[in-house]
């Protein structure tokens, strides 16, 4: 039974990629470009070199450990769509850090690191603490604290942190060099930035996957009025879930100020938090498949950028892609399950004549 | 209203002493018209029990689609059925994930957000910066000739006489027709509404289509009126906008289109302002969030819900709690 149903969601999975490939290449064609020269361009310009992985990682990094804490909440049944104001706060916190504190390179950074956690972990407990004692939903109030950062960003952007002598919304001044995480080689991604990526995704794995609190966490998410009758203290769980994942995401700010920008920017997050809302949808919201997921996301994000240089198409291709995909598959496994109910359902009736 | 008023208060002040208040007024009445179309659209579709999330992106793929109809044809009015049938599509796409395979209706509105945002994007490249045709300027003889209130209200064109009709409509049917009714029988309690006869699944399909068709109009409202023509990203956050302003209005008409208004007046302030205090103009898109949220934590307070108690013919009006149904799946034995 189960083995058959796994084959039918397998089943879907491959309609719904199918049916997401035909879509776009139509859509390609509309456009009058040639859908094959236009996927080939999307390989070769995120794989085809070094340098081009490089820039593949560089996005996939924020996007892995954005993907990672919302794979916690969601787990808590909670719509953290405040995580791309989780990820601001981290990179204004991480400024901050690189810019006032004192002393050698990986002082500053490990300071920034941890500066950079904490904002994220502000930001989110500010969300929780809203739903949970304010009764204000998360979405919004994860919505109205991402906007606020925002609004924060560009203030400090062109006010107290602005260039010497210009007050424009390019960012601030790039941070000192040995406050850059450290590069591999002549490459521009970081070893630091691939250890705290994986170390996220694995974290977040094991603490759902072979603990006691991702377990109540998921009980939570699945039936509050149960585990609380259960002794779950559901309001404490909810908070604790909130902190963590803004923390992770204040994390992927971090490496987006002190690895990529390596200044402070008024588009810091990249919407790399809304992205992995979508990678954590297509990942059936596990742990487990985030990091390939979050990989193809990033190579399609990477290589649009070759679609506007060779085939003048907008960059946009690439989300356009992301979004048809996610989309296909949602329609795909729901149009399964619901088949699979109606069968259930007219099996009984026939059964009960 | 206590925070309708504290924000208001001065914001009245301010615009008093900005200039001519007729001539402000009026500005701040056309400029809240798309976002006047995009909220009350939102607000039929929930009080009908179904979110959509995809506002932001919606506003943004019609916006570009009215323009670019408008722009292809020459004519506004295809600009504005264009706008009107993309953002329709978009929500009934919703509605038959909600309806039909029960998928969370948060999740497929975020992905439709996405998707749409970008498509925008990809197809609008052609229109960005073109010049292109806008709407006419139709003064509505005498009427237009009363003192302030003929600056305010009757010098404008078509798309803004719209969005005011609009609200009384949507008031009207709202608390005063039998569908009006019905249909917020749906949000709220859809075991009750179908066991006295009404069809759930299609009144779902019918007020998420036509709200999403005046999220449309809002969009193409953007691009054809009040922020004239496309580029990437165009009317970004507007959606959001709408989408806190319909909390904020508590899903009652006549509050939602206040909240535009409200929206429409910071809007003036922060441009006259702006040679005083640069920089505010950047900070103050922002300020309808923390309002929004404040909003909340108030109506959510016991003190401001017995309010609504003690005076029971404000009781609509003051009252802030979401339809019952919203977001949930109804399942029709």
């Amino acid at each position: 039974m189960s083995a058959a149903r796994n084959r039918a969601e397998i089943r879907g999975m491959v309609i719904a990629v199918l049916g997401a490939t035909v879509v776009v290449a139509l859509l390609l064609l509309a456009l009058g470009a040639n859908p094959w020269e236009a996927f080939k361009l999307l390989v070769e310009g995120s794989l085809g070199s070094k340098a081009k992985l490089s820039s593949t990682l560089l996005v996939w990094v924020p996007l892995v450990i954005a993907s990672a804490s919302l794979v916690i909440t969601y787990s808590a049944g909670l719509w953290n769509i405040g995580v791309e104001g989780q990820i601001v706060m981290g990179a204004i916190f991480a400024t901050w850090a690189a810019r006032t504190i004192p002393g050698p390179g990986w002082v500053v950074i490990i300071a920034g690191i941890v500066a950079g956690v904490v904002g994220g972990i502000i930001w989110g407990l500010l969300v929780g603490v809203l739903k949970t004692h304010g009764g204000v939903n998360e979405i919004f109030g994860g919505l109205g604290l991402f906007f606020v950062s925002l609004g924060l960003t560009t203030y400090l952007v062109i006010g107290p942190w602005s260039r010497e002598g210009v007050a424009s919304t390019s960012g601030t001044d790039l941070f000192a060099r040995d406050v850059w995480f450290p590069k591999i080689g002549s490459l521009e991604i970081s070893w630091l930035s691939l250890l705290l990526a994986a170390a996220s995704i694995i974290g977040v794995y094991i603490l759902m996957r072979g603990t006691i609190y991702g377990l109540r966490l998921k009980a939570i998410g699945h039936n509050m009025q149960s585990s609380a009758r259960l002794g779950i203290p559901s309001n404490r769980y909810m908070l604790s879930a909130f902190a963590a994942a803004g923390g992770l995401a204040g994390l992927a700010g971090t490496t987006q100020a002190m690895a990529f920008h390596h200044k402070l920017v008024p588009s810091i997050s990249g919407g790399f938090g809304f992205l992995g809302i979508l990678v954590v949808l297509l990942a059936g919201f596990r742990a487990g498949p985030v990091a390939p997921l979050a990989f193809f996301f990033a190579a399609l994000s990477v290589g649009s950028s070759q679609l506007e240089l060779r085939l003048d198409l907008d960059s946009s291709v690439g989300g356009v892609i992301q979004g048809v995909l996610v989309l296909f598959v949602l329609l795909a496994a729901g149009w399964q399950r619901r088949r699979a109910e109606l069968r259930a359902v007219a099996a009984e009736a026939e059964g009960g004549t | 209203m206590l925070v309708v008023l504290l924000v208001s208060s001065p914001l009245v002040f301010a615009l008093a002493i900005a200039g001519d208040l007729d001539v402000t007024t009026g500005t701040v009445v056309a400029g809240a018209a798309p976002l006047v179309y995009a909220t009350l659209g939102e607000t039929i579709t929930e009080k009908a029990g179904v979110v959509n999330l995809s506002l932001d992106g919606s506003l943004l793929l019609s916006a570009m689609a009215g323009f670019g109809a408008a722009y292809t044809s020459g004519n506004v009015i295809v600009g504005f059925l264009a706008a009107a049938a993309a953002s329709a599509l978009v929500a009934l796409i919703i509605a038959y994930a909600g309806i039909e395979l029960r998928l969370n209706q948060i999740a497929v509105g975020f992905v439709l957000f996405l998707l749409t945002t970008k498509l925008s994007a990809l197809l609008g490249e052609p229109f960005v910066r073109q010049p292109g045709p806008a709407v006419p300027k139709l003064e509505i003889p005498l009427l237009a000739d009363i003192p302030f209130l003929g600056r305010a209200l009757f010098q404008h064109n078509l798309s803004v006489y719209g969005s005011i009709v609009l609200i009384a409509v949507t008031y009207w049917f709202f608390y005063r027709t039998r569908p009006g009714l019905e249909m917020q029988a749906v949000g709220e309690r859809p075991e009750t509404a179908f066991a006295r006869g009404i069809s759930v699944r299609w009144s779902r399909y019918f007020y998420t289509g036509l709200g999403g068709a005046l999220v449309g109009i809002g969009g193409a409202a953007f691009s054809l009126d009040q922020k004239f023509g496309w580029s990437e990203g165009h009317v970004r956050n507007f959606g959001w906008i709408a989408l806190a302003i319909v909390i904020f209005g508590g899903w009652h008409p006549i509050r939602v289109a206040l909240g535009c208004y409200l929206f429409g007046a910071l809007q003036v302030v922060a441009l006259k302002l702006q040679p005083v205090f640069p920089g505010l103009s950047q900070v103050l898109p922002i300020l309808p969030f923390p309002t929004m949220i404040l909003t909340l934590v108030v109506i959510n307070r016991p003190g401001f819900r017995a309010l609504g108690d003690r005076f029971a013919s404000l009781r609509n009006f003051l009252a802030s709690e979401p339809p019952a149904a919203l977001g949930t799946n109804f399942e029709q034995q």
